[in-house]
């Protein structure tokens, strides 16, 4: 049976698999560094604070962009050229946005007299920076890959064609936008 | 991209025939995206390092052999770090900590994963090549530029970093601590964080490669044993390295931006009391140890792989307990990430949870248990071809059961708090880990050099590699288990100042000679490998070993995309040896009709 399966045509391309492996070492990366907070914030010499409002906003941006990723696959699928480029664009777009107020949220914890580094920092407040910053990397490839793409869907001919790219793009943005919805909930709410 | 476009059409399996690229030298042998040179780049690099690392072991037994000696050609090599021709304790402890860190990880994970996984995987699956050429080309040069940075990092002035391989802060965190702690720490961090770069790279393609490359016919269950081995250790890698990463950035911010996850108020001489407060040093060694332990698989896994192969194959026998030898892989993954804080018993661990540890350690004598006795099983009653390669793999089942032996000692707290940090643990680790894993190496080289090169080693060399290595494997490596039930501790400069231990003085000097003639031997097997590349017989069948996986079905100088012509089809698994009276029966043979079942 499992030899009939091997004939047919291949469903997922190797590239697929190579991403979901890449994000479960992500998934690991983050495991690793919310772990390291629980044991870190069991002991001794944790502050407590509140989280900035704008990380809720920044939350509210990411899921828009999850959705409007989505359309963008979606009208990939319809063939429709036009939009599937402003989709990808708003996206982008959205993505630089939450970047943006990821910074003021640090800018306002900091205004908040809450160092995030430095010596007089709290290690509860260099957690928050840490992880946050490293999950804004992560957004941060995401759009260096929706700008390739969206340039390329302006240069080739071919760009309708080959639906690879949308789709590794499309897998990658929503699993940073569920990291984050689980980096908010555990910071909020565990922190 | 071009390579991509040609050898990863969307559809089918085989659907494209072989080209002939024009290649210049730079793309052939320097920036390749053949699998196969990169391997051989992995092997060659690795090869550069081992011999790095082994003569810094050679250097740093001189010290313990001749604690007062005075040897002038130290002080021409070495300069400052070796005043008067001897050692100084800063450079004995760089030497201790850049040998720890370059075998483990740039010889016996680059070296042996990046080299056998490249190598095998798109060959034994039946694959053009991997899923990915061009990031497992990038893989490689990230590899290499980690090596330059760990080069780089010997010739700074305060010197390469010193406080162990594992990087235990407040050392590693506080430049201040030791001379070892300031630049060099700083590089060794750049190039450990591109050689994770490194590895999860190459691991991604591994794993994409084996779950999707595969030829039409080989099912999973049809996998060779060495293709499953690699693809459990690129699971493992994939899934430590980024909880290793994590740990190094926590690092980086408290070595250079002040925060305090691992450092707190410590009094430094001549600094005062450091700002930071509340930091653990325990938390570090949590995060190291969940990539650190997973590592010793990561290390050991493929040369189980290669040695069920190798042994297979040359006791013209079927690997007894295929699925058990499987089945076994998994549970030595899954374990692998469970008992990490067998490292920490000594830490303050609480004793309840210090007794889950111990026994989920212990659990993992049952399936290594189970494939010692499956690779016995499988030679037992054997045609047995001593091949240079067989001997090694043989060798290592030998050095896995006494390592393993001591690892149950050391599994146990109650042992472990009296032989923490003792030569004890030198001796189980080396056994077991490096010593194995290194001659899991050896049998790979000598049994895939007809492969890889088209002509074969030279066999009367190998004999004497392989005796006087697995001699003195257990010369070095034995008297070190009485010296640490003797409680002598690692990592001490100099033993002879304690009257304790003044006793093994005749016991180390042998070690020390031992090593240095098990060194030498050595490069007669680089001798060996580097002559035989240019000189060597040449292989003139296509299967030299009657091997029955498709490696062997390829020409006997395969070019880039591997077979010239379509993809051979899977009929069967890999160890249809000695079959209703045939010696064996290759995977690319279909099922004949009164052929009975294995």
């Amino acid at each position: 049976m499992t030899t009939e399966l091997l004939t047919e045509k291949k469903k997922t391309h190797p590239y697929m698999f190579f991403l979901w492996a890449g994000l479960g070492s992500i998934v690991m990366m983050f495991a690793g560094l919310t772990s390291a907070y629980i044991v870190k914030k069991s002991q001794a010499n944790w502050l407590d604070f509140e989280m900035p409002n704008v990380f809720m906003i920044s939350t509210v941006v990411i899921l828009v962009s999850s959705f409007t990723i989505q359309m963008a696959a979606k009208k990939f699928k319809e063939q429709n050229e036009n939009q599937y480029r402003g989709f990808l664009s708003v996206t982008a777009i959205l993505g630089v946005v939450f970047i943006v107020m990821q910074i003021q949220g640090f800018l306002a914890l900091q205004a908040n007299s809450i160092a995030l580094i430095g010596p007089r920092s709290n290690s509860a407040a260099s957690f928050l920076f840490v992880i946050t910053v490293l999950h804004l990397i992560h957004v941060l490839g995401g759009i260096i890959a929706l700008i390739w793409i969206s340039f390329r869907s302006f240069s080739s001919k071919n760009s309708m064609k080959n639906d690879l790219p949308v789709k590794l793009i499309s897998n990658y943005w929503h699993f940073v936008d569920i990291l984050w919805v689980y980096l908010f909930v555990f910071l909020h709410w565990v922190g | 991209m071009s390579h991509e476009a040609v050898l990863h059409g969307h559809e089918g399996h085989d659907d494209h025939a072989h080209h002939e690229h024009h290649e210049t030298f730079l793309s052939k042998y320097v920036f390749s995206m053949d699998h196969k040179m990169i391997a051989k780049q992995f092997l060659i690099t690795g090869m550069v390092w081992a011999v790095l690392g082994g003569l810094m072991s050679v250097l740093f037994r001189l010290q313990l052999g001749y604690p007062e000696a005075s040897f002038p050609f130290l002080e021409s090599i070495l300069g400052k770090w070796a005043k008067g021709g001897q050692i100084t304790p800063e450079a004995y402890y760089a030497l201790v900590t850049t040998h720890g860190t370059v075998l483990v990880f740039f010889v016996l994970t680059a070296g042996l994963s990046g080299t056998f996984a490249n190598f095998l995987i798109p060959l034994q699956i039946g694959a053009r090549d991997m899923a990915s050429p061009f990031m497992n080309m990038l893989s490689y040069w990230f590899f290499f530029a980690a090596s330059i940075v760990m080069l780089s990092s010997m010739f700074v002035e305060t010197g390469p970093f010193s406080g162990g391989w594992t990087a235990y802060p407040p050392l590693s965190a506080l430049g201040d601590a030791s001379p070892g702690s300031k630049s060099g720490m700083d590089l060794w961090i750049i190039a450990m964080a591109l050689f994770v770069v490194s590895s999860l790279l190459g691991g991604l393609n591994y794993i994409a490669t084996i779950l999707n490359m595969r030829t039409k016919g080989m099912s999973m269950t049809r996998l060779p044993l060495t293709i499953w081995a690699l693809f459990f250790t690129a699971v493992l890698g994939v899934l430590s390295f980024p909880v290793l990463l994590s740990g190094f950035i926590l690092l980086i911010f408290d070595r250079n931006f002040g925060t305090s996850f691992y450092l707190s108020d410590i009094f430094v001489n001549g600094v005062g009391a450091l700002s930071n407060e509340g930091g653990s040093a325990i938390l570090y060694q949590h995060l190291f140890w969940f990539l650190g332990h997973p590592e010793v698989y990561i290390i050991l896994l493929p040369a189980m792989g290669m040695v069920s192969e190798i042994m297979s194959v040359n006791s013209r026998k079927p690997i007894f307990g295929y699925m058990a030898m499987l089945g076994s892989l998994f549970a030595i993954a899954v374990l692998a990430f469970l008992v990490w804080a067998h490292h920490m018993f000594v830490t303050g661990l609480n004793p309840f949870l210090g007794s889950v540890f111990v026994l989920l350690t212990l659990l993992i004598a049952v399936p290594s248990a189970i494939k010692v006795f499956n690779w016995l099983t499988t030679l037992w009653r054997g045609n047995i071809r001593f091949t240079p390669g067989m001997l090694f793999a043989i060798g290592f089942v030998s050095l896995f059961i006494s390592g393993g032996l001591t690892g149950i000692w050391l599994g146990n707290a109650a042992l472990d708090i009296h032989l923490h940090d003792t030569y004890f643990v030198i001796a189980h680790f080396h056994i077991v880990m490096g010593v194995a894993s290194m001659f899991g190496m050896f049998a790979g080289v000598y049994h895939w050099f007809p492969k890889m090169y088209g002509r074969y080693m030279n066999n009367s060399l190998a004999y004497i590699h392989f005796w006087v290595t697995m001699a003195g494997a257990y010369m070095i490596f034995w008297p070190m288990h009485y010296e640490g039930l003797a409680g002598m501790p690692r990592r001490y400069f100099d033993y002879s100042i304690w009257e304790s231990f003044k006793q093994f003085a005749d016991l180390n000097r042998f070690i020390s000679t031992v090593a240095m003639i098990v060194f030498a031997t050595q490069l007669l097997f680089l001798m060996n490998f580097f002559y035989s590349i240019f000189k060597g017989r040449k292989v003139t069948t296509q299967n030299p070993w009657q091997a029955n996986t498709l490696e062997w079905t390829t020409p006997i100088r395969p070019g880039h995309g591997n077979w010239p012509g379509e993809i051979p089809e899977v009929h069967r698994w890999p160890y249809d040896y000695g079959k209703d009276g045939v010696d064996f029966i290759p995977q690319d043979v279909p099922v004949g009709e009164n052929e009975t079942s294995h």
